[in-house]
């Protein structure tokens, strides 16, 4: 189902740097995206799994340079994106949009609905009100808004129809990628239901693609063809769904997964992992899972292990399998 | 072996007097719970399971809140009655509560330490040496790495997991009869989320602790829970063993609930959804609040309040699609 490679992101690099003191004398550096590659191809969904502070939203905001790289390779369409000027970056934006998680917070509360959506396509050059009418009307229809919504505001509106109205603006220029930041975590279990539906259908009818950034294995799951682990600003393990639910190789995969709770009965023992996520600003030395894992080795603390390919298409960094 | 009740909540009604309306956040509760025993409180959010939670122990602002009809029976005493003053002994040395933001909820100027022994104080006379002992003891059973130095530590420089331990840690500080957790994992990752299973779980086992645990997640019902109420529009639509609610739901809006998770679905499939979305507190449908979204609704749900309709002895409903069933089993 998919097709030709979209998006191709090589040792992206996003590094933020510390300030202590009056002098704002740099003090350290965070690492939020440290040496990510990874491609989606048109059409995909890729789901991107990690904990709070791993770096998945900052990837996907560095994807877009909504925040500047701080190195590596961003190419989109065969299209370098890191060295876009503003004005060609705002052409390519069209192509390449975000839902973020809170739809409270992206929305403007003095703009009415249809006002929101309208803007997104003002900002892409179209000016006819005949044109912009109906358009708008158009994409409400898609996402499943009433077209009498058009003058009311966001607060008249639950919160999965603020989300619809998210996705309407991001589908304002057809996109051919979005990158979705937790789209449903906000919303009510009988609520997300619908929004998870409503992309998929958006998916199967324009042939999108996402990069669906999630920490909720069961949600990524549900959509994704191919699924990626970040772990403090790396991808740890990346394969295609099936393969990454029947075979994952990562000892942090394994205990995300036994961490799911599921409704099915059965189901093997549950791996504990000690402790929290270490701090990114003093991240441990060698493979920096190293610390909670509980398949430690005396070579974990001492070197970085690899990402490297254990099947077709199955990428694990551990030193378990070099 | 015949269950010990601990708490029973009888017809509780909290309701909110605000400028915009009367907010009925409440409007019915009954539930019991038994010594020993995770009762659940399932709903989405503005269902009510928090004010149902927060009202035990008269916790939420009054005004505008007011507890307007029901009792809250405990030993032999109506919680939602009695004097403040007596309330107040209860509060954190019989029935203690943990919250879902542990950040807002502690103190951010003092220690932990200190807040633990704070609580101990009010409640029992010892001194402070032996509070402290006593609040190392209980991080350490929380699995708190250090615990003589966490106890010297300000909230700010815990992590969020380590923050939502302490708070159980304080929770459990005058080892009370009943914990109530409001969410208390909902603000942590997987695998933290994974720790604090396993610790209310063992405290369940362990000390035969009474717990409350308030979730809008049903799988992780089926981790803790020994019986779940499902909360709808301030009321309990369905209260049974979980293993019961989770194999053979009876009310559709449970149905619902279970059908549309995404784990539960055959991969490809569209999820099934509850169309709609939950009532505004303020304009509660009349008859069965949950009939605007039910695919099986009839006439009388529209205009009709249903009643609580036992099925087989443990697994109770309010639908109208059982009003025939009392008592004869499915």
């Amino acid at each position: 189902m998919s097709g030709e490679v979209l998006l191709q992101v090589k040792d992206l690099r996003k590094y933020y740097r510390v300030t202590a003191g009056l002098m704002r004398r740099a003090s350290g550096e965070i690492r939020a995206v440290d040496g990510v590659s990874l491609s989606i191809r048109s059409g995909e969904v890729l789901g991107l799994v990690g904990e709070s502070g791993c770096g998945k939203s900052t990837l996907g905001k560095t994807i877009l340079r909504l925040e500047e790289p701080t190195g590596g390779e961003i190419k989109f369409n065969g299209i370098d994106v890191v060295s876009l000027s503003r004005r060609d970056l705002r052409e390519l934006r069209g192509k390449m949009q975000i839902v973020f998680q809170d739809p409270d917070s992206s929305l403007d509360p003095r703009m009415s609905v249809g006002g929101s959506i309208e803007e997104a396509l003002i900002v892409q050059g179209i000016s006819d009100p005949a044109e912009l009418e109906e358009r708008v009307a158009r994409l409400m229809e898609k996402v499943g808004l009433e077209a009498g919504f058009y003058e009311r505001y966001p607060h008249e509106f639950s919160g999965g129809q603020k989300q619809r109205i998210g996705i309407a603006r991001a589908l304002a220029m057809d996109p051919q990628l979005v990158i979705a930041d937790e789209p449903v975590s906000a919303l009510d279990v009988s609520v997300q239901a619908q929004i998870l539906n409503l992309m998929m259908d958006i998916r199967d009818r324009d042939g999108l693609a996402y990069l669906f950034v999630s920490h909720d294995l069961s949600v990524v799951k549900y959509l994704s063809d191919r699924v990626a682990v970040m772990y403090l600003g790396k991808i740890v393990e990346l394969a295609d769904k099936e393969e990454f639910f029947r075979n994952p190789l990562h000892p942090y995969t394994e205990a995300l997964l036994s961490a799911i709770a599921t409704l099915r009965p059965g189901g093997s023992s549950r791996i504990l992992l000690a402790g929290d996520v270490p701090s990114p600003l003093n991240p441990p030395a060698g493979c920096s899972f190293h610390t909670r894992c509980h398949r430690v080795m005396h070579v974990c603390p001492q070197m970085e292990p690899a990402l490297s390919q254990t099947a077709p298409g199955h990428y694990v960094s551990c030193h378990l399998y070099s | 072996m015949m269950a010990e009740t601990v708490l029973e909540v009888k017809n509780l009604k909290t309701w909110f007097f605000t400028r915009r309306g009367t907010v009925k956040a409440v409007n019915g509760v009954d539930f019991a719970l038994n010594r020993g025993e995770c009762l659940c409180l399932v709903g989405e959010s503005g269902c009510g399971k928090s004010v149902t939670a927060l009202s035990i122990l008269r916790l939420f602002d009054s005004p505008p809140g007011k507890i307007v009809e029901g009792e809250v029976i405990y030993g032999d005493i109506d919680l939602a009655t009695c004097p403040l003053p007596y309330l107040r002994k209860i509060r954190g040395k019989d029935i203690a509560m943990v919250f879902q933001n542990a950040q807002s909820s502690l103190n951010p100027v003092f220690t932990i330490g200190d807040q633990i022994t704070e609580q101990v104080r009010v409640h029992e006379h010892i001194s402070r040496p032996e509070a402290l002992d006593r609040a190392r003891t209980l991080l350490e059973e929380m699995n708190i790495p250090q615990p003589g130095r966490a106890l010297k530590m300000y909230p700010h420089q815990m992590s969020g997991g380590m923050r939502q331990r302490a708070m159980i840690a304080m929770g459990l500080s005058c080892n009370p009869q009943i914990l109530i957790a409001d969410e208390p994992t909902t603000a942590v990752d997987v695998t933290i989320r994974a720790q604090i299973i396993q610790i209310l779980h063992d405290l369940k086992t362990g000390r035969h602790m009474s717990i409350i645990f308030i979730t809008h997640d049903l799988s992780l019902v089926k981790e803790i829970g020994d019986r779940a109420a499902v909360v709808y529009g301030g009321r309990v639509a369905e209260v049974a063993p979980v293993e019961d609610i989770l194999k053979d739901p009876a009310h559709p809006y449970t149905v619902g609930l279970i059908d549309c998770l995404p784990d539960m679905s055959a991969k490809g499939k569209r999820l099934p959804s509850i169309p709609g979305s939950t009532p505004n507190p303020l304009d509660m449908p009349p008859g069965c609040p949950f009939h605007p979204r039910c695919p099986r609704v009839m006439d009388i749900c529209r205009s009709v309040e249903p009643a609580m309709v036992n099925i087989t002895g443990v697994h109770a409903v309010a639908c109208h699609l059982f009003t025939d069933m009392e008592g004869r089993g499915r």
